[in-house]
């Protein structure tokens, strides 16, 4: 890859596509002769066959396709004698072979075509991949400059037009410019003062027209700058929506967006203007050599000075002149409308210190170990150019438990994320700017409290850190294995890498690990130093899976049912969890729940659809059952909207309203109105379904209206029985029963071990029955299962479907995860009290100590108190080195410093 | 297993607590539904000292033990009968709780959470002055007992 990116678009393309350019010229030329051809026969087929020019006698032949020249030294050469064909044997002949040009113009034409495209896309695709190459080796302060969005913006939409141009960079001039070129040439030929009189004005609309066109290659450029930064803007009101709302601005971001489309707006009508203007003045030139030439030219004819022929002669040869010319100027127009977006382009990447490409080589191994890890002379500033280090000297030596306080900076610099004023942070003797990242980025592993998550699963995060390299080749066999090498092919071709993404990247020696079966061990350690398994396995016990994915798992949950049930029973917690059970009603769920007994998985019977759906009013019909719910439904708003209704929409209770909204009370009250003292018989569709719909998120242990009696109860468990025993065939892939024996793939999986629901009544019920379940997982020895279900979890964008917390602590297991010299863990986890981080702290240096390569682990502290768990205490006061030695001795001296700043 | 008691049975030994006293029978109703309804076996513990007060108490049937930690063990302060609420000083004051309660018996409670509470004592003023005469109470009671323990110190 060249170090700096070329400046001009047509030497870019040149270099690299000058084969293919020479070829597709080639192939342009050679296209031309049958195009010529074609071009002449209708006038052959008019003249002769039809108009009967030549068979003027009745039975007369002409000679078809007799192939003969003369040849200097050889003499007249007949490569074919021809056949002798009649009239109507001509016509046909001479047809078949118009149609035979036709078919072979254009195949030339779809060749010409798909590799001028497919030039262009992968063009397209190397110079994509060369921004993304430059952004992965862009210098750390780069960051803090560009938006993310206009990056994206820039190499998603603003180089897409070279793709389409670069098929047309070189062939299109010589194409055209040889077109007009003959035209002009013909037109000499004709009568020179007159091909002179065209040549002037030709090398007027050269001269003048690209002059015009500066103007708009000014607009065309602060047409993309503002539409970039439109870009960046809109993902900025997207990352700071909080703050917008938070404050209430968002009609100054409003207010922002409309001045900039306006100006956006202003450019672009700018642009049109001067485009159509510049248009205008083309066409009146190319319009203008034709009236000169009847002026001029008949003029001259009058007097006799030129033959009237001639005249007719130039005049005719002179159509053929404006097209290419238009077209030509055509091109260059948008050949420069392309340059000036290469430009603004490549210039956003063309950064000061970027970093050479040797330092990020693929590499499988990690570089050797190298000892220690010192900072020497070194100065930190931050943006602004306030002090953040000075000149500060420190070692760590292998294996050594340094507590920093005070040192952020100093972190962040050993992390390569901020770089040295002056001074340096070297390992082993080198900096670290200079040592590849196949050692740097390996042989420390870096953890802050700011954890960039990647969209993807809780595993993929956790294991991102050990994704170097692709080290085992995945394997294709058939039709795979033909797309694959196009695919290695087409990356060559476009100078992009042929890493596959879909090896296996996951190095298992650096997690502690022989193999993808035994990556469980150290993830587990892992997780549990920094207290996260209980997160995770509350996780998966709240999502669901796929059981083809868990194939045993999903059985032993099936299993552990029963076991679950008897440790509730041994712990005399039997009325914790009501099951489900076919034949009779379950009090802890809703009154829905207790009708469907299943979970509906389609859309036919999920929601509002439900009440559409005509099997299920066919049973509601059957077991009456209908009004009862009716009557139900009419209570609970009675009584929702007597409890509720004075209060205010924002006030707390409603949070315990679970059926309703604030804003659905007043609906309900004027509904109960117009319904007082109506059955169910009278009441309208929409009306029964909002009232019904109200009765079937009942729970009475819950809500405590006392609308459920036994018989009410039996009903609905007949109804139950009605529904499931007719189900149609159709409704039968929409709806998952309640089945003891069988894995819900619908529910949760904490639903499928408990099949039932957990009682009310229990204060901390759910937090008992959670303990209770891992207990029993424990014990089956499923914990690790229900985990890697766990890890399955999307973590969603940025990390954002996890707590902050848990963000944080997943940072730093993933760091934790890879065996590294040296651990650098910078004020990881500020958002936990100090219980847990006492206790975080100690259990990593456990985990630590346990590592046979003796790694150093550094610490920057939010805490000063937990410093006493390490060998030694670095103390920095405003940048300066205060303190350095072993806890005991450091402690008034941090004592002193505390009081100096609570002060 | 059969859950007998209703939100208007709730209410009827709401009414019965002094500090609601004051308070509509609606807003009671209200104060139940929005409360939750818990039950304890006998032995089991509704929050111990030292936790964060989220919650108070109102007992529905049942008693409850208040015990306090001393270095000997557990001390029992009092039992507290039906129709008793524990645990509201703790959220009045964002503190922890200052003794541990236990089910004396099979117990059913209405569970009142902080918030909800906090929002009781701004909307009814009546709730507000009836908890401050329980805490002057307290307190007087507290003081007398101090000064009564100092001059038997100083006697001694």
């Amino acid at each position: 890859m060249t170090p700096s990116m070329d400046q001009r678009l047509g030497h870019y393309i040149w270099t690299h596509t000058k084969r293919q350019q020479i070829w597709i010229l080639f192939i342009v030329a050679l296209s031309m002769i049958p195009y010529f051809l074609s071009f002449d026969l209708p006038k052959q087929i008019v003249n002769g066959p039809i108009q009967g020019k030549g068979f003027e006698t009745a039975g007369a032949t002409q000679t078809f396709m007799r192939i003969d020249f003369d040849m200097p030294l050889l003499g007249h050469v007949v490569l074919f004698n021809g056949l002798e064909l009649n009239r109507l044997q001509t016509l046909f002949a001479l047809s078949l072979v118009f149609l035979l040009l036709v078919v072979i113009n254009g195949l030339f034409k779809l060749y010409i075509n798909t590799y001028k495209g497919r030039l262009g896309e992968r063009l397209l695709r190397r110079i994509r991949f060369e921004l993304v190459d430059r952004i992965l080796r862009f210098p750390p302060s780069q960051f803090k400059r560009v938006k993310g969005a206009e990056l994206a913006s820039m190499i998603k939409d603003e180089v897409e037009p070279l793709g389409g141009f670069t098929g047309d960079a070189f062939v299109q001039p010589a194409l055209l410019g040889g077109q007009a070129l003959t035209a002009l040439i013909f037109i000499f030929m004709q009568h020179f003062w007159l091909g002179m009189v065209a040549a002037i004005i030709v090398a007027v609309q050269a001269v003048l027209i690209p002059r015009m066109r500066q103007r708009l290659l000014v607009l065309g450029r602060q047409r993309q700058i503002t539409a970039r930064e439109l870009s960046g803007r809109v993902s900025e009101i997207v990352e700071g929506i909080a703050t917008i709302h938070a404050y209430d601005t968002s009609n100054y971001e409003r207010a922002d967006i409309s001045a900039r489309l306006g100006r956006i707006f202003k450019i672009r009508y700018d642009l049109y203007q001067w485009k159509f203007l510049v248009k205008f003045i083309n066409n009146f030139l190319a319009q203008v050599t034709p009236f000169l030439f009847y002026c001029i030219g008949g003029y001259l004819a009058l007097n006799g000075r030129l033959d009237v022929g001639q005249l007719v002669a130039v005049i005719n040869a002179y159509k053929d002149l404006p097209g290419p010319l238009k077209d030509l100027i055509d091109w260059d127009q948008t050949r420069q409308d392309v340059q000036v977006k290469y430009v603004q382009v490549v210039e956003q990447f063309q950064v000061d210190r970027m970093m050479d490409p040797s330092l990020q080589a693929l590499s499988k191994a990690a570089g050797d170990s190298r000892h220690p890890l010192a900072a020497v002379n070194l100065s930190l500033v931050d943006d602004s150019g306030a002090r953040l280090m000075e000149r500060v000297s420190l070692q760590i030596a292998k294996g050594e438990r340094v507590a920093i306080i005070g040192g952020e900076a100093l972190a962040e610099a050993a992390a390569r994320i901020l770089a040295p004023e002056a001074g340096r942070i070297a390992l082993g003797g080198d900096d670290i700017w200079d040592l590849p990242e196949s050692l740097t980025g390996r042989r420390i592993s870096y953890a802050a409290s700011d954890v960039y998550l990647f969209s993807g699963t809780l595993g993929d995060n956790l294991f991102y850190g050990l994704k170097h390299a692709p080290l085992k080749p995945p394997t294709y066999d058939g039709e795979a294995a033909i797309d694959h090498k196009w695919a290695l092919t087409e990356a060559r071709l476009a100078g992009n890498p042929e890493y596959d993404i879909k090896g296996d990247w996951i190095d298992y020696a650096e997690a502690g690990a022989d193999g993808p079966d035994k990556l469980f061990r150290p993830v587990r350690a892992v997780l549990d130093a920094v207290q996260l398994s209980n997160d995770i396995f509350d996780l998966a016990l709240r999502s669901t899976f796929d059981p083809a994915r868990h194939p045993q798992l999903a059985d032993h949950i099936v299993d552990m049912r029963s076991a679950l049930r008897d440790e509730l029973e041994q712990a005399g917690l039997r009325g914790l969890v009501s099951m489900f059970e076919a034949d009779s009603y379950n009090r802890e769920a809703t009154v829905g729940e207790n009708l469907l007994f299943g979970t509906a998985t389609g859309l036919s019977l999920k929601g509002r659809a439900i009440g559409q759906n005509p099997y299920f009013r066919s049973v509601m019909d059957r077991t009456g059952l209908g009004p009862r719910l009716f009557r139900m439904g009419y209570e609970i708003a009675e009584n929702a909207v007597e409890l509720f209704a004075d209060l205010p929409p924002d006030h707390p209770f409603f949070q315990q309203l679970t059926f309703m909204t604030p804003d659905d009370i007043p609906e309900y009250q004027q509904l109960l109105q117009k319904l007082q003292g109506k059955s169910f018989e009278e009441a309208s569709d929409k009306d029964r379904y909002k009232i019904i719909k109200l009765s079937f998120a009942y729970i009475e242990p819950r809500h405590r209206f006392g609308l459920l009696n036994d018989e009410l109860m039996a009903k609905i468990v007949e109804a139950r029985h009605i529904f499931h025993d007719n189900l149609p065939e159709e409704l039968e892939s929409e709806f998952e029963r309640y089945d003891a024996e069988k894995y819900m793939a619908s529910a949760s999986l904490l639903d499928n071990v408990l099949i039932g629901r957990i009682s009310h009544k229990h204060a901390d019920g759910a937090e008992r029955v959670r303990a209770m379940v891992r207990n029993v997982v424990n014990k089956q020895g499923l914990y690790d299962d229900v985990l890697a279900v766990g890890l399955d979890f999307d973590v969603g964008a940025g990390g954002r479907r996890l707590a902050v917390t848990q963000r944080q602590k997943l940072g730093l297991a993933r760091a934790l995860i890879r065996r590294s010299d040296y651990y650098l863990f910078n004020r990881p986890l500020p958002g936990l009290d100090h219980r847990l981080q006492d206790d975080i702290v100690h259990r990593v240096l456990e985990l630590v100590d346990q590592a046979s390569e003796k790694p150093a682990l550094i610490w920057v502290l939010s805490n000063p108190s937990l410093s006493g768990q390490f060998d030694r205490v670095v103390v920095f006061d405003r940048g300066v080195l205060t303190a350095d030695g072993p806890p005991e001795t450091l402690a008034e001296k941090a004592q002193g410093r505390k009081e100096r700043v609570s002060s | 297993m059969m859950n007998t008691m209703l939100l208007k049975d709730e209410v009827q030994s709401l009414k019965q607590v002094p500090l609601f006293a004051g308070i509509p029978p609606a807003k009671l109703k209200l104060l139940a539904f929005t409360s939750d309804r818990v039950s304890y076996g006998a032995g089991e513990v509704l929050f111990r000292q030292g936790d964060v007060g989220d919650a108070a108490y109102v007992i529905l049937s049942g008693s409850a033990e208040i015990l306090a930690d001393s270095p000997n063990g557990p001390i029992k302060i009092t039992e507290l009968g039906t129709n008793s609420i524990v645990g509201e000083i703790a959220i009045l004051c964002d503190g922890v709780r200052t003794a541990t309660v236990m089910a004396a018996m099979p117990m059913e409670a209405l569970r009142i959470r902080k918030e909800i509470f906090l929002k009781m004592l701004a909307d009814f003023p009546e709730i507000t002055i009836e908890v401050l005469r329980v805490l002057a109470e307290r307190l007087s009671h507290t003081t007398s007992e101090l000064t009564e323990a100092r001059s038997r110190q100083r006697n001694s």
